[in-house]
């Protein structure tokens, strides 16, 4: 026993290297399968403070940029208000299963395979897990952490990223994946052989999500190929978001989702 | 004004993080490149330590910048292992007399400065892009991350070395 602990005493630098680097494995390999580690991430009290401390300075920069983009958007939508002819007032709120909440990007990556963004809204602005996220452009990403002022988003640029995407105006779905290589570009794949694809068509969300709405666009088809057992399509999708300069994005919340799940739940169960 | 060595590492841990959290991590020069000059703490750090404290700071130091960048602990286990490693790569590149009381930076030349400086960017690189990725099919993205970032990493460290050099050890 003694020589046991002299023999410890005696490499504590070693030993203390290893349990450290233990701990570093264990939460990187682990969120690898998992979700991002709840308790360390950029969605608490300081970092989201220091964060947002700094993107209200940077802001400042890009306002009139940003402004220009808004209003381009709001041009789009009331066009499309105008041509279908449903025009509310301010105070009607429309009713349906979506809710939409606004919200800023403090903290933006897109360099590395796992992307995360951190937005400066949270539980008291009714932000949950497992929320979609989009741009007016497109779709950026999944909430995955929330704490009370701020949440992460997992961006779709994130090897572990897996969203229900489709062929417009077809019912062929697929699921969206990033390969991690090129931060314009991410991955349809399981697109059936039996599908028409063609370059230049347009993603969007399926209907297979209780997450997004159907129809959110992603992005265009910029080349395809057979996957290896020539069974299905792997597609390679340029995306409709410059995922290098986003400012405000939009958090959607489905009311049924609830719902949905413990529907889904219990017919697993029987 | 900073004479007491406690003072000066704390802040210079805290500035290390700041700097690297709110400037060089949005960098994203040419696309992608984002250099780790927090490594800067391991080239400054006294050289007659504590070790284990060292190995502490350095994880610390690393899993801060994690926190922030959400990048699980892959900072801390660079920055660890660079910590870990410094003594050896020490006496690699000053002989081994940098064990010997009267041993200062001063009395080392410029060239066995930077290979120890690039050397610790090295090992820090190595660590981070492979457990970063953790897939051997994607061994030349690995390999260009770390050479193409590590040369900017050198090539800010260097500046910054010199810009913030110190007159102590």
């Amino acid at each position: 026993m003694q020589r046991i602990f002299n023999f410890i005493l005696n490499n504590k630098n070693a030993f203390l290297y290893v349990v450290l680097l233990l701990f570093c494995l264990v939460v990187t390999i682990r969120s690898h399968s998992y979700h991002q580690s709840r308790f360390f991430n950029s969605s608490k009290w300081l970092t989201g403070t220091i964060l947002s401390a700094q993107t209200a300075i940077t802001d400042y920069f890009h306002l009139k940029e940003e402004n220009q983009r808004l209003v381009k958007e709001n041009e789009q939508l009331r066009l499309q208000l105008f041509n279908d002819g449903n025009l509310k007032t301010q105070d009607e709120v429309p009713t349906g299963a979506f809710e939409v909440i606004n919200a800023r990007i403090i903290k933006n990556t897109y360099a590395s395979p796992r992307n995360y963004i951190t937005l400066n809204k949270g539980e008291t602005d009714g932000i949950e897990q497992d929320m979609g996220v989009i741009t007016p452009l497109g779709v950026l990403g999944i909430v995955e952490n929330t704490s009370a002022g701020y949440a992460t988003v997992q961006s779709v640029l994130n090897t572990k990223s897996n969203i229900n995407a489709k062929i417009r105006n077809t019912n062929y779905f697929g699921s969206l994946i990033w390969d991690g290589m090129d931060y314009d570009v991410v991955q349809l794949v399981d697109i059936p052989r039996s599908a028409s694809v063609t370059v230049g068509d347009t993603i969007t969300t399926g209907a297979m999500s209780s997450i997004f709405p159907e129809n959110i666009p992603i992005g265009v088809i910029k080349k395809y190929d057979l996957n290896q057992n020539q069974s299905s399509y792997t597609i390679q999708v340029d995306l409709f978001n410059d995922m290098a300069n986003i400012k405000n994005v939009y958090i959607i919340r489905n009311k049924d989702r609830q719902e949905i799940l413990e529907l889904q739940k219990s017919t697993n169960a029987n | 004004m900073l004479t007491s060595p406690i003072a000066l590492n704390t802040i210079r841990f805290v500035l290390l993080v700041l700097a690297q959290v709110l400037i060089f991590n949005r960098l994203n020069f040419l696309g992608s490149i984002n250099p780790m000059v927090y490594v800067l703490f391991f080239y400054w750090y006294p050289i007659r330590i504590n070790r284990p404290l060292f190995l502490f700071l350095g994880f610390l130091l690393g899993f801060s910048i994690d926190i922030f960048l959400d990048t699980m602990a892959l900072h801390a286990m660079a920055a660890l292992t660079v910590a870990f490693s410094r003594p050896v790569l020490m006496r690699f590149c000053f002989g081994a007399n940098f064990e010997f009381q009267g041993f200062t930076f001063k009395s080392t030349t410029k060239v066995q400065r930077v290979t120890f400086l690039a050397l610790l960017i090295l090992v820090q690189h190595i660590v981070f892009f492979t457990f970063e990725m953790l897939s051997f099919s994607h061994i030349l993205l690995i390999l260009k991350k770390i050479v193409f970032t590590g040369i900017l990493t050198l090539v800010l460290c260097v500046l910054l070395s010199s810009l913030f050099a110190t007159e102590t050890d």
